[in-house]
């Protein structure tokens, strides 16, 4: 059975809750009684949330676990809150009631002082499965308070599933030139303090710098880092000619990115702290550029012009054993780029110019080459990669404007995340702590 | 010879006024208008006043004779400057000529190839001059690959002129992708216009030597 891409919050009834029973409970979330089959998607219903801006924890905590596209938000809208409580002797919740709404789980959140304690129920078995508290920032609604109720979210999806949600990750984007980061729910969208014609922004995998380029005359490297709000010149990328595309390598101590002079461009490879960059690819006066590491830090997939137009190439972190990853066919107007490794490391997603001249996002198998074409509406370009290896944000004119859209790759289902004007080059982050700063300076 | 324009412009009121006498015969004319009053004698005028009245007058004159003669030389001065600098004009227009590229393409074409032979003799007159070659590229592809494209375009003129004797040294190149278009539009037309090189000089414009002077 497939479920409808489309958010359908109508409750599901007996059919999921039936599977989830019948399953064999040594599986994946055995821990929890709950089994998460990862081609259904249960229902949950999150209890109104009690205790000061309950509500606006509930509101959020909602759409992460919609927005997961695990799960199916069992609305209690219309259900009577004096019946949610049990009335059994032990039994905290009138489970017969929520699994006739087709929830399978139910979260049980209140604020307290300075945290949000939460309670996970197992509707199928009749009992709280997880309790936990988390620490919130003291003023309710600010960046950081969101950022923290994210992170419950993202836990409660491990709970359930065994794998940690994305909430509590921020995308990196470009508009007008400017630097821009916005939450995963497309909240908080904030200018960064970062001046130059600005592009390809790019996380490291704490997620506490961000390197980016800049064009035009003052072509740059550059760092920002986000606990200062100051960023760097990296010093050995200042030459002059375009540097442009920088990536961290995922042990964070080296950055690749490109360097174009009168000789074509080529991927250079530079510590953080500033060595001499050192040439890896070899691209004998044509363009290699947007390099994206695999995520064991061994391979390099790059764009390169060395057949004449522009292909995805893949080659050992130290540029030898480079070889074409994506196939073409002579003559046509193929043109294909802005590769980015997945993950878990199984699939390239990249952008692939069809017969209309429009691009549309594809992803490549690593293991058989078999390829996937993900979009067909409008223009679709720069793919970035959830650190779920699931959902991808990329820039699409579907909307009109150039905007940022996510995409779950599993159930195709869409969101729009920016409403910026001209949004494009986005970078999702890595998992976020909620103590790490994560944004401007000075952010509350 | 002389009398006869005299005789007709003499007769002319006669006959106008028998052409009016035709008219109100031949129609029921309404009564004649009663007579125009009568002009009141002019009041006696201060003769002061009127001397004064001519002198504002013929000062207005004067000024505007004067304005008039000012911008007349402003025009000459202008004009002469103007044929001075087309020359000026001319020499900085070669240097500074656009080029264009097709789609996806660095490699120059007969008529880019043209224009950059061109500047070429006033760069080799003018040894102090330097330029910086900007390339830019159309709003379609990758935006970063087209970063990288741009640049190659600016390098492809850069060699095309070191080839042909210019110093590289005088030459610098900057890549603005698709950053920077001039046509905003959305068809061949307006990305045509757009990938491009642009030519600016950044040192040693001030005065330009004619090529062979």
């Amino acid at each position: 059975m497939r479920f409808s891409p489309s958010l359908a919050l109508l409750p599901v009834v007996l059919l999921p809750l039936q599977r989830l029973r019948a399953q064999d409970t040594t599986r994946r979330g055995v821990t929890i009684g709950l089994t998460y089959d990862p081609t259904s998607r249960p229902g949950i219903a999150v209890l109104p949330v009690t205790g000061s801006s309950g509500d606006s924890a509930r509101v959020i905590l909602q759409r992460d676990l919609d927005y997961s596209d695990r799960f199916t938000i069992v609305p209690l809208d219309a259900a009577d809150p004096s019946t949610f409580r049990g009335t059994k002797p032990g039994a905290d919740l009138n489970y017969p009631l929520f699994a006739r709404l087709g929830a399978a789980a139910v979260v049980q959140a209140t604020v307290g002082d300075g945290s949000l304690h939460v309670a996970l129920h197992d509707v199928a078995k009749g009992g709280v499965m997880n309790v936990q508290d988390f620490p919130l920032a003291a003023r309710a609604n600010t960046p950081d308070w969101r950022m923290a109720v994210h992170g419950v979210s993202d836990e409660i999806e491990r709970w359930i599933t065994g794998l940690k949600g994305i909430a509590q990750t921020r995308v990196a984007y470009v508009a007008g030139k400017k630097f821009h980061l916005v939450d995963s729910d497309g909240a908080d969208d904030e200018l960064q303090p970062v001046t130059g014609n600005v592009m390809s922004p790019a996380w490291n995998f704490a997620g506490n710098q961000i390197a980016y380029a800049t064009f035009g005359t003052q072509s740059r490297i550059m760092i920002l880092d986000l606990r200062t709000g100051k960023s760097r010149v990296l010093h050995n990328a200042t030459a002059t000619h375009a540097n442009l595309t920088p990536v961290f390598a995922p042990d964070g101590a080296a950055i690749v990115y490109a360097h174009a002079d009168d000789d074509g461009s080529d991927l250079y490879l530079v510590a953080t702290d500033d060595g001499a960059p050192r040439r890896i690819s070899v691209g004998r006066g044509t363009d290699n550029v947007q390099p994206s590491f695999s995520p064991d830090g061994r391979r390099i997939a790059f764009t390169s012009g060395r057949v004449g137009h522009p292909e995805v190439y893949i080659m050992d972190a130290d540029g030898t054993n480079a070889e074409l990853l994506t196939s073409f066919d002579f003559g046509d107007k193929n043109y294909r780029s802005d590769p980015d490794w997945s993950p878990d490391g199984r699939l390239v997603a990249f952008q692939s110019r069809f017969a209309d001249g429009r691009f549309q996002i594809m992803t490549i198998s690593l293991r058989d080459r078999s390829t996937k074409l993900l979009t067909s509406e409008g223009s679709n370009e720069q793919p970035s990669w959830a650190p779920d290896g699931r959902h991808l944000v990329f820039a699409s004119t579907r909307g009109g404007g150039r905007e940022l859209w996510v995409l779950d790759t599993e159930s195709g289902r869409l969101r729009q995340l920016t409403r910026s004007m001209g949004a494009q080059l986005p970078a999702w982050s890595p998992r976020l702590g909620s103590s790490a700063s994560t944004g401007a300076a000075g952010r509350q | 010879m002389t009398a006869h324009p005299r005789v007709a412009s003499r007769s002319l009121p006669v006959v106008l006024l028998v052409s009016a006498a035709a008219f109100a015969a031949c129609h029921h004319a309404p009564p004649p208008p009663p007579p125009a009053p009568v002009q009141a004698a002019a009041p006696a005028v201060d003769s002061q006043a009127i001397r004064d009245s001519i002198a504002r007058a013929e000062a207005a004159r004067d000024a505007a004779l004067a304005r008039q003669r000012a911008y007349d030389d402003s025009v000459r001065r202008a004009n002469e400057a103007a044929a001075l600098a087309g020359e000026q004009m001319g020499l900085r227009n070669t240097v500074t000529a656009v080029i264009h590229f097709d789609f996806d393409k660095s490699d120059l074409r007969d008529d880019s190839k043209a224009t950059l032979d061109a500047k070429i003799p006033v760069l080799m007159a003018n040894p102090d001059l330097t330029i910086r070659v900007a390339g830019h590229t159309d709003e379609r592809g990758s935006v970063e690959y087209n970063i990288a494209l741009g640049q190659r375009r600016a390098a492809s003129a850069k060699r095309y002129l070191t080839e042909r004797g210019v110093a590289a040294t005088r030459i610098e190149t900057v890549s603005f992708g698709e950053g920077r278009p001039v046509a905003d539009g959305h068809d061949e037309d307006a990305w045509a216009q757009n990938r491009r090189d642009e030519f600016e000089i950044t040192a040693g414009g001030g005065q330009l030597k004619k090529p062979g002077s």
